[in-house]
């Protein structure tokens, strides 16, 4: 295939209206879910499911905010059908990303002396 | 096709060089952004005076207290509209590939307007906090960390909006066509990115305590 036919087949190859308008609504459901979750544990409602999701808030909301994220990126850029070569463009500094904000995160928890994750005494 | 591919040759990828460095500066807007989150996570709970995000906050001192600052129906409402703006702008993207220049213009012109509305939101809400809630940027750790990291992320939805307005004006003025629809999709590609870093920063500033 040719450089312009490989370009045009790309082109193409995107998703059609419906399926955008399909994200769409998923991405909004997931945003309420978010809310809704947020609400739930700040007023401490619906009995012992309230409680489950006051516990578990801030896993329920990086999930729901990982899946949106995974959605815009996999749909609206479309790195789904795009080269594989744009996927590891992006996600190689994502996961860089990700543990930049883990091991400051650590760095951070560990020198405040809570330090539950490696039970280690603080170094001040 | 053949006037596009005279300006620009095949590379060793087979890939747009244009559409590559863009995924790569918002490869480097990544870590960016994964430095201020952090930094705003770090300092999360640490401000020894208030104004405070979620809780109100009495002065010892004074006596005075402070109601807690954010506002999550109007924060919500705004993450609503980005999200549609990125719903518009693919579809924006859809009628220029398709050759349909009225979705085309109709459907930026309604992505251009989100991104106004969002920035309108954000300066509101800027200037709610520091004339209302008496949240200034050097109150505290949480007004450092906070109005750097949404500020950054203001300017960046600014520049967005600027680059979809031009490309907007460009397309009033017929200038646009499918074989541009390049330029469209290397600015949605930026413009997405904008709205993921706030998928983001929404639940880690505004719904997580």
């Amino acid at each position: 295939m040719s450089h312009s036919a490989e370009a045009h087949a790309e082109t193409h190859s995107h998703p059609t209206w419906q399926l955008y308008v399909g994200i769409a609504v998923i991405l909004f459901a997931l945003t309420a879910l978010e809310v809704g979750a947020y609400e739930v544990a700040e007023r401490g409602i619906m009995g012992g499911f309230g409680v489950f999701v006051k516990e578990m808030v801030v896993e329920i909301l990086l999930v729901l905010s990982a899946a949106k994220f995974a959605l815009v990126a996999m749909f609206y850029m479309h790195l789904k059908q795009d080269s594989k070569i744009f996927s590891s463009v992006f996600v190689f500094p994502i996961i860089l990303a990700a543990l930049v904000i883990l091991a400051l995160l650590g760095l951070f928890v560990y020198n405040r002396g809570q330090n539950a994750i490696w039970n280690m005494p603080p170094w001040s | 096709m053949a006037h596009d591919a005279a300006l620009h040759p095949p590379t060793s990828t087979g890939l747009d060089n244009r559409k590559l460095a863009i995924w790569t500066f918002i490869g480097s807007e990544c870590m960016f952004f994964a430095t201020l989150i952090s930094t705003y996570v770090v300092y999360k709970g640490q401000s020894l005076r208030g104004p405070l995000p979620h809780e109100a906050w009495t002065d010892p001192a004074t006596g005075q207290t402070l109601e807690h600052v954010f506002s999550i129906p109007l924060v919500t409402f705004g993450t609503a509209v980005l999200l549609f703006s990125s719903f518009f702008v693919v579809l924006a993207l859809n009628g220029l590939q398709t050759g349909k220049m009225k979705q085309f213009v109709g459907w930026l012109a309604a992505t251009v307007v989100c991104g106004l509305f969002f920035i309108g939101m954000q300066v509101f809400e800027f200037t709610h906090f520091v004339h209302e809630k008496h949240l200034g940027f050097t109150t505290n750790l949480f007004g450092s960390s906070f109005f750097t990291l949404t500020g950054f992320h203001g300017t960046h939805v600014t520049l967005g909006v600027l680059w979809l307005a031009t490309l907007l004006y460009l397309g009033i003025r017929g200038k646009m066509g499918p074989e541009k629809a390049l330029n469209l999709e290397i600015a949605a590609l930026y413009w997405h990115f904008v709205d993921v870093v706030w998928i983001v920063i929404f639940p880690v500033v505004y719904l997580m305590k």
